[in-house]
């Protein structure tokens, strides 16, 4: 199979394919992402971020629906942690989507952080070019359960859902640096319990101190009862709308390609750095530092002034 | 970071319960696989899809009810339907009666893993018996 000429075709098994092929770093893929990334940028990418247990992934399931209701492609990527001591994982979003497996304008790939910090993995990217070629109308990356500073999804977004529950934590959480900040949508999933109120409260004083154009809606659902969902969408195309009409839209997609290319560059000297030719050198340096005959910053100078040299000679 | 073994554990017929199959998805874990675990109820059709989308070399399936005669084969049927059953090692665990697997493996399933069975046979029979490359 050709797997460019199969994802133009839209078939779904190369684009899984191709999904891997990212995920394991191979040099194929790369070049098939770079030759028809012209083909890019039309699908509109939502995060779906949270903490742990706060329903993003019914919410997923329940806004994919009312999209196909629409007539609309989506596209899911649903990341779960990897776990640091076997590499293994568990990635269990899919259990809360099995409605969707079968319907053929819905594609969901389950990823693993496989130790990359920041609520996605290192392929993730990679993994929205290839879905985004293929065609989808919509791709919904739904992060790992996030803590307070995992904001690698605005890098990767163009509108951020914020998931949160009642009963997290009191008003000094709501204005902590971090995750409270890259909210476009807030959503208060599980309503139904006691202290959803108080939440919402908590956090429209906490957007109360911000003083961007876009004021971000806090709203309240029911995920699992398909309570309070239309909204969600409503709000969604509103911040597109916003986004586009203010040119913010550009200047986001900007800031995330310059950030896409920083990041790569940053890999791909660290890969070099790290390869066999320059493993000694490492290791000397490392004796040299554990024995205090040099500094740990001059090391790393020499360092990088050997690579620059090296890439000259290139 | 290796690449892991991508492993989709799947239920498929009308289970109540999905304690042996998690059982078996957290050793797979534990053996450094990444499992896409998709929960009870699960009918072929979605299963095959569910292996077709994640792309996975292992497709393991945990029936407790007493149709794995019926339901086995059928996803085996639909994964050489889609042209992918070359790539995808198919393995069936649970309650099945040991006059059943020879029928089993002739429809397609690598391998039956029945109660009882340590999980390291299982992990080992996983790595030494894919149908692709990493």
């Amino acid at each position: 199979m050709d797997l460019a000429e199969g994802l133009l075709k839209k078939d779904k098994r190369a684009a899984a394919r191709l999904i891997s092929m990212v995920e394991n770093n191979n040099q194929e893929a790369i070049e098939i992402l770079s030759k028809l990334y012209q083909h890019t940028g039309k699908a509109r990418v939502i995060g779906i971020t949270g903490p742990p247990g706060a329903g993003k992934s019914t919410l997923t399931d329940k806004l994919t629906k009312a999209l196909r209701r629409q007539n609309k492609t989506v596209a899911i990527i649903a990341v779960d942690p990897t776990s640091p001591f076997t590499g293994g994982s568990i990635l269990g979003d899919r259990v809360r989507m099995s409605d969707l497996y079968t319907d053929t304008g819905v594609f969901i790939r389950s990823m693993g952080t496989r130790g990359h910090l920041g609520g996605l993995s290192k392929a993730t990217l990679g993994a929205v070019k290839v879905l985004d070629i293929y065609g989808f109308d919509y791709i919904f990356i739904e992060t790992v359960g996030v803590g307070q500073s995992e904001i690698d999804i605005v890098k990767a977004s163009d509108s951020v859902l914020m998931v949160m529950v009642p009963g997290l934590g009191d008003d000094i959480q709501a204005i902590k640096a971090g995750i409270m900040e890259i909210g476009d949508v807030f959503v208060i999933n599980k309503a139904d319990r006691e202290g959803a109120d108080r939440t919402k409260v908590e956090i429209e004083m906490m957007l109360d101190f911000n003083h961007r154009d876009w004021r971000p809606p806090v709203l309240k659902a029911v995920a699992l009862n398909n309570d309070g969902i239309d909204e969600v969408i409503e709000k969604l195309y509103e911040h597109y709308s916003y986004l586009e009409e203010s040119g913010k839209l550009l200047e986001k997609r900007r800031n995330n390609s310059e950030m896409e290319i920083l990041e790569l560059t940053h890999r791909s000297l660290m890969d070099e750095l790290l390869n066999e030719g320059n493993k000694n050198e490492v290791r000397n340096l490392v004796e040299e530092v554990v024995h205090r005959r040099l500094d740990p910053y001059t090391a790393s100078n020499q360092l990088i002034r050997k690579m620059l040299d090296t890439r000259r000679i290139d | 970071m290796a690449r892991p073994i991508r492993v989709l554990v799947a239920k498929p017929g009308l289970d109540g319960h999905d304690r042996g199959a998690k059982v078996i998805a957290r050793a797979l874990r534990d053996a450094g696989m990444e499992v896409i675990y998709t929960g009870l109820r699960q009918t072929p059709e979605q299963i095959v899809q569910a292996a077709i989308q994640e792309d996975v070399h292992v497709v393991a399936l945990s029936i407790l009810s007493g149709a794995h005669n019926h339901l086995l084969p059928k996803v085996v049927e639909l994964l050489k339907a889609e042209n992918v059953y070359e790539d995808i090692l198919v393995l069936g665990g649970g309650v099945i009666p040991d006059e059943d697997i020879p029928f089993l493996k002739e429809k397609g399933l690598a391998e039956i893993f029945t109660p009882g069975t340590p999980t390291q046979v299982t992990i080992d029979f996983i790595k030494n018996n894919l149908r692709r490359e990493l």
